[in-house]
C-alpha cells in the first residue's frame, strides 16, 4: 500500500475520532458544568418555598409549567393521536387529501419555535385579546407539539403488524372496534413514548412561551394571567437579571426534568423496537 | 370481539339490522371525527401562515421591498425617521448559519460514520443515547452553557465583551449536531451491505471503502441531514439571544469584513430580533417584525422544498427501506 493512501487512512481514522470525542465533550462538559455548580446552590427552599420573595422561589414557575404541560396535552393528545389513526388506519396512500395533510405537518414540523411565538402573540394576544396568559401560551404550544405527537404515534401505529388487524376483521369486528380494541393497545408503548417526548420538548420551550405567556414571576391565579414556565424563567435570570447562582440551581431542575423525560422516551422506544 | 361475532351469527332477528345499523353508524362517525383531527393539524399551518403574512406583508410594502431587505440601518424607534432596514440581520443569521453549517456538518457526519462503523459494540449504546441527550437539551440551557463557559472564555482569550459571532457560531454548531448526526447515521446505515463488500473485495481498506464508497452513495441522506441542521440553526432563537450580543450592525465593506474583529464583534440574528422587540413595538415597528417573520418563514420553507427536491432526485436508501 502507497504512503499516501496510509496517510489518508490515518487522517480519516483521526476524523472520526476526534468528532465523537468533541460530541461527547460537549454533551459532559455541559452536564459537568451544571451538575457542579448546580448541587452547590440548589436549596430545599429555593425549589420549594411557597412564601419566598418574587423569583426567589421556583414554586410558582413549577406550577406553570405543569399547568402548560397538562392543558396541552389534552389539546394537543388526543387531536394528534386522532390524525395518526387518520392517516395510518383509514387513509389510502394516493389520496390528494392525505398528501396534503401530509406535507402540511411536515412543515409545520420544520417551522421554529419563534414563529409559533408570532403566530400566538398576533392570534391569541391581540386579535383574541387573551394578552399575554398561560391560555395564550397553551394554545400556541398545542400547535407545536403536534407534528411531533402526529409523527411518532403514526410510526407507534405502522410497528403494529398488518396481520393484528386481518386476525380481528376475521372474526368479524370492525374498523373501529378493531382500533380501539387491537391496534391501539398494541401501539398504546409507542404512542406513550410519543408523549413523553412531546412533555420534554413542552418543558424546554422558551421563544414561543415567551412572547404569549410572558415573564411574569408570580404564581399564576388563573389561565388569564401571565406567568413564566421554567425554561422562561431560565431565560430572564440568565439574561435580564444576570444572577448565576440561581441560573445554576434552576438548570439542573430543568435540565434533570427534561433528560429524565428524554431518557424514559428512549428506553420505552429501544423496547418497542426489540418487539 | 366475541360481541360482535355473536352479532353475525344471529341471523334473521330484527335486532340484527339494528344492530348493524348502529355499527355503520359508529364506523362513520369516527372515521369523520379522525379525519377532522387530521384536517385540524393540517389547516393550523395556514391560520399561522395567514396571520403573519396578513400582517407582515403590508408592512413590507410600505417600508418598500428592497428598503426592508436591502437596508442597511435598522433604528425603528427613531422619533422622527424610523429606518427598518433588515440587512444587518440577514447578514447575520446568514454569517452565523453559514459557519455553524460548515463545522457541525463536518463533525456531525463524521460521528455519523463512527458509530456506523467505527464504534465497538460495547460502548455502541452509550454513546448513542449520548447524542439523543444532545438533541434533547432545550436551547435555553445551551445558552446558559454559553453564557457560563464560552462567553469568559471569549473574553478573556481573546478580548471584547464575549457576546459575539463568534459565541454564537460556536452554540450554533454544538445545537446542529445531533440533528445532523442521527439523520446521517441512518443515512449511512441504510446503505446495502454488498456496497461495502464489493469494495473490499476490489482491495480497498475498511477505511477507504467506508469513506470513498459508502459515504458517497448514502449522500441524498446525509444532504436531508445538512438541510434540517440548516433549518434549525436559522431558526434558533433563545441560544442566540443569550450568547450574540444583539447588536444590529454589520460590517460596512468587504475588507472591514475580514478583519479579525468581525467574530468578536455583536450582531442580531433575525431571530434574536424577533424576540427582543416584540415585547414593546407597536404600530409599523410591531408590524416589521412580523415581516422579518415573513422573510424568516419563507427561508425555512424553501429548504423544506428543497429538501423534498433532494430526497426526489438523489438515491435515498434511508427513505426506501
Amino acid at each position: 500500500m502507497s504512503t499516501r493512501r496510509k496517510i489518508k487512512n490515518a487522517i480519516n481514522y483521526i476524523k472520526v475520532y476526534f468528532a465523537i470525542g468533541v460530541s461527547v465533550s460537549i454533551l459532559i462538559s455541559i452536564l459537568l458544568l451544571i451538575i457542579i455548580n448546580g448541587l452547590q446552590h440548589l436549596s430545599w427552599d429555593f425549589v420549594f418555598s411557597m412564601d419566598a420573595p418574587r423569583g426567589f422561589s421556583l414554586m410558582p414557575m413549577i406550577v406553570t409549567t405543569a399547568i402548560v404541560v397538562f392543558l396541552t396535552l389534552l389539546i394537543s393528545a388526543p387531536l394528534g393521536i386522532g390524525a395518526a389513526i387518520y392517516l395510518n388506519e383509514y387513509a389510502s396512500t394516493k389520496s390528494r387529501l392525505v398528501k396534503f395533510v401530509r406535507v402540511s405537518i411536515e412543515t409545520l414540523s420544520g417551522i421554529p419555535s419563534i414563529i409559533y411565538g408570532l403566530f400566538g402573540f398576533l392570534f391569541y394576544v391581540i386579535v383574541l385579546g387573551w394578552t399575554w396568559s398561560i391560555q395564550a401560551g397553551i394554545f400556541t404550544v398545542s400547535i407545536m407539539v403536534l407534528p411531533i405527537i402526529i409523527r411518532s404515534s403514526e410510526e407507534a401505529l405502522k410497528a403494529v403488524p398488518m396481520s393484528f388487524r386481518m386476525g380481528s376483521y376475521a372474526l368479524g369486528a370492525g374498523k373501529f372496534y378493531t382500533i380501539r380494541k387491537v391496534v391501539l393497545p398494541a401501539a398504546m408503548n409507542g404512542i406513550i413514548a410519543s408523549i413523553i417526548l412531546s412533555i420534554g420538548r413542552l418543558i424546554g420551550e422558551t421563544a414561543a412561551l415567551l412572547l404569549t405567556a410572558g415573564t411574569l414571576m408570580d404564581m399564576p391565579i388563573n389561565l388569564r394571567s401571565s406567568a413564566a414556565t421554567l425554561s422562561v424563567f431560565m431565560y430572564t435570570i440568565t439574561v435580564e437579571q444576570g444572577d448565576m447562582e440561581r441560573a445554576y440551581a434552576t438548570a439542573i431542575i430543568l435540565m434533570s426534568l427534561v433528560l429524565g423525560l428524554n431518557l424514559m422516551a428512549n428506553f420505552i422506544a429501544r423496547k418497542i423496537k426489540k418487539g | 370481539m366475541i360481541k360482535s361475532i355473536s352479532i353475525e351469527t344471529k341471523s334473521g332477528t330484527k335486532n340484527e339490522t339494528k344492530n348493524n345499523r348502529r355499527i355503520k353508524a359508529i364506523e362513520a362517525i369516527t372515521k369523520t371525527l379522525f379525519l377532522v383531527c387530521a384536517l385540524v393539524s393540517a389547516l393550523t399551518l395556514f391560520l399561522i401562515i395567514f396571520f403573519i403574512f396578513s400582517n407582515g406583508v403590508p408592512a413590507i410594502l410600505q417600508v418598500g421591498f428592497w428598503d426592508f431587505v436591502a437596508g442597511r440601518t435598522w433604528a425603528p424607534t427613531h422619533g422622527t425617521t424610523p429606518q427598518f432596514g433588515m440587512l444587518p440581520m440577514l447578514y447575520a443569521s446568514a454569517i452565523t448559519t453559514f459557519f455553524a453549517f460548515i463545522f457541525g456538518t463536518r463533525i456531525g457526519k463524521w460521528c455519523a460514520i463512527y458509530l456506523a462503523f467505527f464504534c465497538p459494540k460495547k460502548i455502541y449504546k452509550p454513546l448513542k443515547t449520548m447524542v439523543e441527550l444532545l438533541g434533547g437539551i432545550p436551547s435555553v440551557l445551551y445558552g446558559f452553557f454559553g453564557v457560563a463557559v464560552i462567553l469568559p472564555l471569549i473574553r478573556n482569550n481573546l478580548g471584547g465583551t464575549g457576546n459575539s459571532l463568534l459565541a454564537a457560531v460556536i452554540i450554533l454548531t454544538m445545537m446542529i449536531l445531533p440533528t445532523v448526526i442521527n439523520l446521517s447515521e441512518a443515512a449511512l446505515r441504510a446503505v446495502p451491505e454488498h456496497f461495502f463488500e464489493g469494495a473490499l473485495a476490489l482491495g480497498t481498506t475498511k477505511t477507504e471503502a467506508i469513506f470513498d464508497i459508502v459515504t458517497p452513495s448514502a449522500k441524498g441522506g446525509i444532504n436531508g441531514a445538512y438541510i434540517l441542521g440548516i433549518g434549525r440553526a436559522v431558526g434558533e432563537t433563545m441560544a442566540v439571544i443569550m450568547v450574540a450580543g444583539n447588536v444590529s450592525r454589520m460590517p460596512n465593506t468587504i475588507g472591514d469584513f475580514f478583519s479579525t474583529s468581525t467574530f468578536l464583534t455583536p450582531v442580531r440574528t433575525l431571530t434574536a430580533g424577533i424576540a427582543m422587540e416584540m415585547s414593546y413595538a407597536t404600530g409599523l415597528h410591531r408590524d416589521t417584525l412580523f415581516g422579518i417573520g415573513v422573510v424568516l418563514f419563507t427561508i425555512i420553507v424553501s429548504l423544506n422544498l428543497t429538501l423534498a427536491i433532494i430526497n426526489r432526485n438523489q438515491t435515498n436508501y434511508a427513505k426506501e427501506s
